[in-house]
């Protein structure tokens, strides 16, 4: 597909990454020459240096025969004026990074309906929704949801005495009476797609799926399960903190938020009257000890650099806060940082990276059986994916083993309605069903594409 | 420096050397009657070499750890073509047309390097598949083999734009498709495009199939081998024409054939670079058709012969069509300094390059006008874009070293026992890759009379002057080879 990338910043950069490596045709354009010569360098990438609302670059760039225009710059006014263009030009689709939170309420709709933006993005609300996701669920590192929320995938890792330490992945539903599918597991560095004689240990991360309320019962059994979150202490007055401090409050949990800005905080208050806004330097450990870091349910580090939120967190974490969150931002840091005890590491770019492929790939098999959700989990290295199924689809109406499924491949959930089918080699998927595959081999875009070929 | 991948791309590009030299084979086999049957076993032999060579540095020593910066760009860039001219002088030697491995090795490089000098003195005692192989390597060397490597091998790394800046020459160096393959493709499609067209006009021309191969890959990549003494002279008016055009034709800017083919015809006719390098052909052609007028029976044999040296020099293709060393000085003076202009960017000639001279001129305006003006703000422009100051920078930089090393190399050459004359069109004729000189290296010379330092040296010019100094200088500066 021929896709254009406007504004090549920390996420358009990523965007970028993932999209080469997907092997789309990519032209960016930004106006700063040494990031279009950068990115030139770096990926196989054609650049176009210049204002990505000028309409003679946009032509330029050949908006005109382009599958998907994304304008992803750090103004919002400017990714809508750029997509308006493009779409005037001819392109097929586009996606605008809109983040200010006054034109994320109801203005959003006006304006997506009248600029033609195919789908509006904002990082921060996407990274806040799945910040939530982990506090209303402290064990879990990561909780993704597919098919609206009637099935989730939750990766938790294990503690070296946990109950699930020695047990064999058949025992599991008998063991602890609940409907779930462990799906993959990260020992050290590799992973695993397991099947029913693998052995669990401690230590391992692994990513179980179920309906909600199977995995509660399965979290309860094991001893897993912590209450929701009721007290959130949150470091740097981001946007993402913001919605996050909406939805937390929405809740009724009690938010804390420290920023060094005073502005910033006069803003906050405005915003959230129901949260306690602290003006003062969050990397001081007294104030932390103050604002009583230690009995906090939850910490989550905000701020702009990856270091001061490692180093806070640390200290979190050294003082008893039950659950530490941390945003990491650059790639490189991430696994330096889980080495040192930090398995709660969010990034708000990959996740818009994240919905930008499954739009891509949505797009480009969209006459088949197309991806619905793509979830990367275990540090990137397994995909789950979520396919829509059409009538005509090659594994309808077959009993699944009888199916010739690619190897590492995993089919671990069938939604039928709002019903979900933990599969069985006798399930057969029918028509309309949505199924939940999760996989080690990256790329798939179609449902067909889960068989040997 | 990562020295697994430069032995790994080097590698590759000898395998491919070995898959090419199957054609001379093909044709020492055809003309096997004629010419006997040392020839097949030459090519037989090298392509054995070649390949066990290529497997050895790529699988044994290299390893594709993808690891490619601009320093592994520039080393894999010089030491393929190294490799490949070494390797490529085999069959000269061990067929014994070339005994000398120095003589083979120079006629190879002037192959690659699309100059054309030779060191033969009687080029027609050549097997066909040995004539076959010469004018081959013009057509290789003319589009790059790195990037023929692009074009066909499945990439998964971004970075083989360092690899394509190096080989490619001109002063800017982009991609007309996102996806670098794509690009690699476009050009070499466009590339054969033409060279076709260019078979089948010389074939009405009454030339056979053989003869217009050849001398199609000798335009193609303005190379500039022939297969008789006298070049093209003997060949009909009409055949002369249709090379003079082809030879203007391939020193155009292949990015401006791609503006056509996607039916760009207003940015492709646009193009600065196209008129300035038009407006030199003409008004050079016009000049020397004044000049040698009364040399020739009719004003359409003096134009006809005017405007194919023109053609050969500015292109640095290297044909001729009459002995131009027995022209008047002024017609010789316009063709020396036309040997320095060359071709456009982003095409198969060598030379300094039109753009380069644009960019300098303007340069040069600019710098005037802020001496008069000193808070004047101006920038230069090319084709309607601002050039930013790292190229204009680049572009001094390239006039600087590229005159220095055309002085350097001269002095060494002037040891020789010739004539000013020689030593000096010698030298600037294998710097810009055209290939025959003045005097004794004129059109019906040849360079057989060089000692043996002399022919590596001049050797050394013409990869210079091809891979435009840089990435052959760097291999020589030791701070390139640390480990980092």
């Amino acid at each position: 597909m021929k896709i254009i990338v406007a504004g090549c910043g920390k996420i358009g950069k990523t965007i970028v990454e993932s999209l080469v490596a997907e092997g789309h045709e990519i032209l960016i354009i930004d106006n700063k020459p040494e990031i279009v010569e950068e990115l030139t360098n770096i990926y196989d990438v054609m650049g176009i240096c210049g204002n990505c609302a000028d309409s003679d670059i946009v032509i330029d760039a050949g908006a005109g025969d382009a599958d998907l225009y994304l304008a992803v710059t750090d103004s919002d006014e400017l990714n809508m004026l750029s997509c308006f263009i493009a779409k005037r030009m001819g392109a097929k689709d586009t996606i605008a990074r809109i983040r200010a939170p006054e034109y994320n309420d109801n203005s959003l709709v006006f304006m997506k309906d009248n600029l033609e933006i195919s789908m509006p993005i904002n990082p921060e609300r996407l990274a806040a929704s799945e910040l939530f996701n982990i506090l209303k669920f402290p064990s879990a590192l990561k909780v993704e949801t597919f098919s609206r929320r009637t099935m989730e995938m939750t990766e938790v890792r294990l503690q070296d005495d946990s109950v699930l330490d020695g047990v064999k992945l058949l025992d599991i539903r008998h063991k602890f009476k609940a409907q779930v599918l462990i799906c993959c597991v990260q020992r050290g560095e590799e992973v695993f797609i397991p099947d029913g004689n693998f052995v669990l240990r401690g230590g391992d991360r692994i990513g179980v799926t179920a309906a909600h309320v199977e995995l509660l019962k399965f979290f309860k059994n094991t001893g897993l399960l912590q209450r929701p979150v009721k007290s959130v202490i949150i470091l740097g007055g981001s946007r993402i903190a913001y919605y996050l401090a909406q939805m937390v409050l929405d809740i009724g949990a009690d938010v804390k938020i420290i920023d060094k800005d005073e502005k910033i905080c006069e803003s906050l208050v405005d915003a959230l009257p129901k949260a306690t806004i602290i003006h003062g330097d969050g990397s001081e450990q007294e104030l932390l000890l103050e604002e009583g870091i230690s009995s906090a349910d939850a910490f989550v580090a905000l701020t702009g650099s990856d270091e001061t939120n490692i180093l806070v967190s640390m200290f979190a974490m050294m003082n008893g806060t039950k659950k530490v969150i941390s945003k990491v931002n650059r790639d490189e840091i991430a696994p330096m940082a889980e080495r040192l005890g930090l398995d709660c590491i969010i990034s708000p770019k990959k996740m818009v990276s994240d919905v930008v492929l499954r739009y891509a790939r949505a797009l480009e098999n969209s006459m088949g059986s197309n991806v619905e959700t793509l979830y990367k989990l275990m540090d990137d290295k397994v995909e789950a994916l979520e396919f829509n199924v059409r009538p005509d689809a090659k594994c309808v109406n077959i009993p699944l083993k009888d199916l010739k499924l690619l190897k590492n491949m995993l089919i671990i959930g069938i939604i039928r309605g709002r019903k979900v089918i933990t599969p069985s080699g006798l399930t057969e998927i029918l028509p309309g069903d949505r199924v939940v595959v999760i996989t080690t081999n990256k790329g798939l875009g179609d449902l067909s594409d889960i068989l040997q070929k | 420096m990562n020295y697994r991948i430069v032995s790994h791309t080097v590698g590759r590009i000898l395998q491919i050397e070995a898959v090419l030299m199957l054609l001379p084979l093909a044709v020492s086999i055809i003309y096997v009657e004629q010419d006997g049957a040392a020839s097949i076993w030459a090519f037989l032999i090298s392509i054995g070499i070649s390949l066990a060579l290529g497997l050895f540095l790529t699988y044994v020593l290299g390893k594709n750890n993808k690891l490619l910066f601009a320093r592994e760009g520039f080393a894999i860039v010089a030491l393929a073509w190294l490799a490949m001219s070494a390797v490529g002088a085999l069959p000269f030697v061990i067929s014994g047309y070339i005994p000398s491995f120095v003589d083979a090795f120079f006629e190879t490089v002037s192959g690659f390097t699309t100059t054309g000098a030779s060191i033969l003195t009687d080029v027609e005692a050549l097997s066909h598949g040995m004539l076959f192989w010469r004018s081959f390597t013009h057509w290789v060397g003319g589009m790059g083999v790195l990037v023929f490597i692009m074009a066909i091998l499945p990439q998964d790394t971004g970075r083989n734009i360092h690899i394509m800046r190096a080989e490619m020459p001109g002063p800017i160096v982009g991609k007309l498709v996102p996806r670098l393959k794509d690009t690699a493709r476009i050009l070499y499609i466009i590339y054969i495009a033409i060279t076709a067209i260019e078979v089948v006009f010389l074939l009405f021309g009454g030339m056979d199939i053989f003869e217009s191969l050849v001398h199609s890959f000798g335009t193609a990549g303005t190379g500039g081998f022939g297969i008789k003494g006298d070049s093209l002279g003997s060949y009909n008016a009409y055949l002369q024409w249709v090379i003079t055009i082809f030879m203007l034709i391939f020193g155009v800017n292949f990015n401006l054939y791609y503006l056509i083919l996607i039916k760009q015809f207003k940015t492709a006719v646009k193009s600065t670079e196209l008129w300035v390098y038009g407006a030199i052909v003409l008004i050079s052609g016009a000049a020397i058709t004044i000049n040698i007028l009364g040399m020739y029976d009719s004003v359409a044999e003096a134009v006809r012969h005017a405007f194919f040296q023109v053609a050969t020099v500015i292109t640095t293709t290297g044909y001729s069509s009459v002995d131009f060393n027995l022209w008047p000085g002024f017609s010789k003076a316009i063709l020396v300094v036309l040997m320095f202009v060359g071709g456009c960017a982003g095409s198969t000639a060598g030379g300094i390059k039109v753009s380069r001279f644009i960019i300098a001129l303007k340069t040069v305006f600019r710098d005037i006008k802020k001496m008069l003006h000193p808070r004047s703000v101006a920038g230069v422009k090319l084709e309607g874009k601002k050039v930013d100051d790292s190229t204009i920078n680049s572009v001094s930089t390239y006039f600087a070293f590229y005159f220095i090393i055309l002085l350097v190399i001269f002095l060494l050459i002037s040891l020789e026992p010739f004539s000013f004359e020689a030593n000096f069109t010698a030298t600037v004729a294998c710097f810009n890759n055209i290939g025959p000189g003045l005097a004794e290296v004129g059109p019906m010379g040849s360079f057989a009379a060089y000692s043996a330092p002399a022919k590596v040296l001049l050797s050394f010019a013409m990869l210079l002057g091809r891979l435009e100094i840089f990435p052959l200088l760097l291999i020589f500066t030791p701070s390139m080879w640390k480990k980092k």
